[in-house]
């Protein structure tokens, strides 16, 4: 077993004890940071791919600028831990169900083989450059609709959290 | 490289169920958008795997993952400014208590 597989096995079973501490943990905040932490495991999953990249994207934009978002909101708010509560017998039934046949679809779709495609590009190496270039010649409009969605995004935040709508 | 990406995608699965499971159980609106926000994650991965594994022209998965990225920035900004409307409005973040259509 060499370092890349090591890494993976790390990173993997790391991120879903954390997901699992997300969604489990009644304190907003500890599950605000656990899910910091996935995050972080996540980008190194992606320089295991080689997506250098997103790999920095994921930990500036999302570990970063949207974590310290949901934080002051938590602090804003002023949220009490959730009390514990019990579990409806129909819902652990229907979730155990649907759980199943998730299961049963993956099995399915993966065990299909998969059939790589011819690509015509051979320049494939994830450097900066690399990765932008396309993002303003090929990929234009999208990257612009995605800067006008920004702003109105923006727009939209800026009047939802006003006090009075006048 | 030995890894095969069934793994990373039984591994982008499990981690959309998780975000799935609390997306529905959990009663706490911003834990609904973090778990949300795991959803959106385990996608991106499933572009960065396929992309990774089939290397498919002109960084096309890439692409994808820094749209999915900055459009995942964007809807948690509007989603926790309508957390707080709510707040303000009905005192409370539990999205059992929001049940009136009526503003």
């Amino acid at each position: 077993m060499n370092v890349h597989d090591t890494l993976f096995w790390f990173f993997s079973i790391a991120m879903l004890l954390c997901g699992v501490f997300v969604i489990a943990n009644r304190n907003p905040v500890a599950s605000a940071m656990a899910l910091v932490l996935m995050f972080l495991f996540m980008a190194g999953l992606f320089v295991l791919l080689e997506a250098f990249f997103i790999a920095a994207i994921q930990v500036l934009v999302y570990a970063g600028a949207v974590m310290v978002l949901f934080l002051f909101v938590i602090m804003l708010l002023d949220i009490k831990a959730s009390e514990r509560r019990r579990f409806a017998f129909l819902g652990v039934f229907g979730g155990i169900v649907v759980a199943g046949a998730f299961v049963w679809e993956m099995r399915i779709i993966l065990s299909q083989p998969v059939i790589p495609l011819q690509s015509g590009n051979t320049d494939l190496s994830a450097g900066l450059e690399n990765v932008v270039k396309p993002l303003f010649q090929h990929y234009m409009l999208p990257f612009e609709v995605t800067a006008l969605l920004l702003l109105v995004a923006m727009v939209g935040v800026v009047l939802l959290s006003k006090k009075d709508l006048k | 490289m030995t890894i095969p990406l069934g793994h990373y995608l039984i591994l982008a699965g499990i981690i959309f169920a998780i975000g799935l499971a609390g997306a529905l159980t959990r009663k706490n609106a911003i834990i609904v958008l973090i778990a949300i926000e795991l959803m959106f994650n385990a996608a991106i991965l499933n572009l960065i795997a396929f992309w990774h594994y089939k290397q498919f022209a002109a960084l096309t998965g890439q692409m994808f993952a820094i749209f999915a990225i900055s459009i995942a920035a964007a809807e948690s900004a509007i989603g926790l400014a309508l957390v707080i409307a709510i707040y303000r409005h009905y005192k409370s973040v539990d999205v059992d208590d929001i049940k009136s259509l009526k503003g």
